[in-house]
């Protein structure tokens, strides 16, 4: 029977059916960063419970990391290098593998998983962190879990869940000019929800996707999880294997038939199919409260939840394009890939930021992104425009009770989301591609970047 | 594990689509690596004003809803960061169910392994029962309200494991053989995956 290829790598790694009919699926990797892992070790060691296999169990600080140049383990937040020092020490016992702070290998998880080949097509990896779906853009089934589901997995090589349903979201046709895998993401969320791809595994398809670059694939999984998906995966294919080769945990050949099983079958059934023409895709932006709050950056803001609008301080019917800003982000595991950091540089190149801008950061994906970037003379583009140049880390992704800005400040972010103070109490977040990020920065208010033309 | 039997208590209404678990635990309110101690942060920006004053208009602050032990919500509940703090906080609050028309996967997951309801009813019926005395049986997987009785679904194994709170890691232990002669005939399968 015609598969898809989320229930082939099920398929693959059941290692037996409970008789309520749920499935002890083998994991293949699981991730831990320091805001967690530290707290999933400790338990399990508390209950006499031994990792089962640590040589696939691997850790990094990523979360609460400080980014400023020269750090230790000091951090911004009051308290946080406990969970650093915790997290060291935990995983030392644990005999795992860590990335820890001075790591030239250290950066955020779901950026160094498939630079260091962790991560690999048709595996199981999870993390207890909701971006693990990221990862799904290498051809793996990679999902975000709870803490005792990371305990659960180390000390038993094992979850177990009910299969889960599928979508297919396949984007027809392609991109225009300026618009990226971030608008596709917010496009898709827009039209059918936060809560659209609820529980399902989302296997993203079609010739705009194809043409996609890995890192850029990963930027579109990475959002599944803001549309409610278990998970996202894109069949591999020869970017990816090409992607993946030479790294240091992948294998040395991706020659085995095994890798040509890879994909879905001709006929395959999924629970659910959403179509989405690409080319009709513009750069987006949030207006509010939540990714699915995403409009044209060039569009007008809808009519929507009474407190979404009072929290963000833009009533219904206002353009998006000239709201002033004061705050500029590009970070995260969304959106700080080499590939990302590239384009915002070519629109920064020969520009400042406006001087209204309190804070304008750059915060590299992992450090061998930033090694790379360097290398390339990114960073002085970067610090000539006014940015800042940063080491690696999840950064103003979120607020920890570290760095911030006071309330009602606007932000305007490379990241994956807009709560209500998720970048502090009181900050104003909206969420758009790199590009929108430094037009925005350049003139001080949202921008759009097709009006901006690259630099060479 | 306490286990999840039947319950009778008011409905608290906290009737907003995507409740984000930023919104149920901020990250600035996990302060150590442990599990305790996170009640007091528990929806800390909507719960107080400056300086931990009680925000007068929040539910949880209406003497009605004091110490709620259900929360009835909107939509895609427990949505974003994968933080098991949020069902940690709302557990140490006193929480043992949320009814809602949808909840994210991971915070659902979550809840079950902390022996928290996960419930699922349409969003009117949701909306009709905020705010009242509600009693559920999950054997039975019925919620009663007033002169009303609706059937909620629940995956199995999830009902199982809250009724009986069970431990997932004590029970997949059983399953050990199974797993260890698949783990071996895997090394032979795909050796890449073994480091």
């Amino acid at each position: 029977m015609a598969r898809t290829l989320a229930d082939k790598i099920w398929d693959a790694h059941v290692t037996a059916t409970t008789p309520a009919g749920s499935d002890l699926v083998a994991i293949d990797r699981v991730f831990l960063h320091e805001r967690t892992g530290a707290s999933a070790l400790k338990n399990m060691a508390a209950a006499g419970r031994p990792v089962v296999d640590p040589a696939r169990v691997f850790a990094v600080m990523d979360h609460i990391v400080d980014t400023r140049p020269g750090r230790g383990d000091q951090t911004l937040m009051q308290g946080g290098q406990a969970f650093i020092t915790e997290t060291r020490a935990a995983a030392m016992a644990a005999g795992i593998t860590l990335f820890d702070v001075t790591d030239p290998d250290q950066g955020i998880t779901h950026v160094i998983s498939p630079e260091l080949g962790i991560v690999l097509p048709g595996c199981t990896l999870v993390a207890p962190d909701s971006h693990t779906c990221t990862q799904g853009a290498l051809g793996a089934l990679a999902w975000g879990i709870g803490s005792s589901e990371a305990e659960h997995a180390m000390a038993t090589g094992v979850l177990r869940l009910p299969r889960p349903k599928t979508m297919l979201v396949r984007f027809d046709g392609a991109l225009r000019p300026g618009v990226t895998a971030k608008d596709m993401a917010l496009a898709l969320i827009a039209a059918h929800g936060a809560g659209g791809g609820a529980g399902h595994v989302v296997e993203f398809a079609g010739s705009a996707v194809l043409a996609l670059d890995i890192e850029a694939r990963m930027t579109l999984c990475n959002m599944a999880t803001e549309f409610a998906a278990m998970a996202a995966i894109i069949a591999p294919d020869e970017k990816t294997y090409a992607y993946l080769t030479g790294r240091r945990y992948a294998p040395a050949a991706f020659d085995a038939p095994y890798w040509a099983c890879l994909h879905s079958d001709e006929g395959a059934q999924f629970d659910r199919t959403i179509v989405i023409d690409a080319s009709a895709i513009t750069p987006m932006i949030t207006w509010g409260t939540s990714p699915e709050h995403a409009i044209p950056v060039d569009g007008v803001v809808p009519g929507g939840p009474a407190r979404a609008h009072d929290y963000i301080g833009l009533a219904a019917g206002a353009a998006i394009l000239g709201t002033p800003i004061d705050v500029a982000f590009i970070g995260s595991c969304t959106n700080a890939r080499l590939s990302d950091l590239r384009r915002a540089a070519a629109l920064a190149k020969g520009r400042h930021i406006a001087p209204s801008i309190q804070k304008a950061l750059v915060v590299p994906g992992s450090s061998a992104v930033k090694r790379a970037a360097e290398a390339e003379g990114l960073d002085k583009i970067f610090e000539a425009a006014g940015f800042e140049w940063r080491m690696s880390g999840c950064s103003l992704c979120f607020f920890a009770g570290g760095e911030s800005f006071p309330a009602g400040s606007r932000s305007i972010s490379s990241t994956n989301r807009n709560f209500e103070g998720r970048q502090g109490p009181g900050i104003r977040t909206h969420i758009a591609s790199p590009e929108v990020v430094v037009a925005s920065a350049i003139a001080g208010a949202i921008a759009d970047p097709r009006d901006l033309e690259p630099q060479a | 594990m306490t286990p999840f039997t039947t319950l009778s208590a008011v409905a608290a209404p906290l009737m907003f689509d995507n409740v984000d678990t930023d919104a149920i635990i901020p990250s600035r309110e996990m302060k150590s690596t442990g599990r305790t101690g996170l009640a007091e942060g528990l929806f800390a920006g909507w719960r107080y004003v400056e300086g931990r004053v009680p925000n007068p208009d929040f539910v949880l602050n209406r003497p009605e809803y004091a110490g709620a032990r259900i929360i009835a919500g909107g939509a895609n509940f427990g949505c974003g960061s994968s933080r098991e703090h949020a069902v940690w906080a709302l557990a140490e609050y006193g929480v043992r169910c949320i009814i809602a028309p949808g909840f994210a996967p991971i915070f659902a997951a979550n809840c079950i392994r902390n022996g928290l309801l996960p419930l699922v009813l349409p969003r009117d019926v949701v909306e009709s029962i905020a705010g009242r005395e509600v009693h559920i049986d999950l054997a039975a997987q019925t919620l009663t309200c007033g002169k009303q009785t609706y059937s909620f679904p629940i995956e199995a194994e999830a009902r199982d494991m809250l009724l009986e709170g069970l431990d997932a890691i004590d029970l997949t232990l059983k399953s050990r053989p199974a797993i260890a002669a698949w783990t071996d005939a895997d090394r032979v399968a795909r050796p890449w995956i073994y480091l």
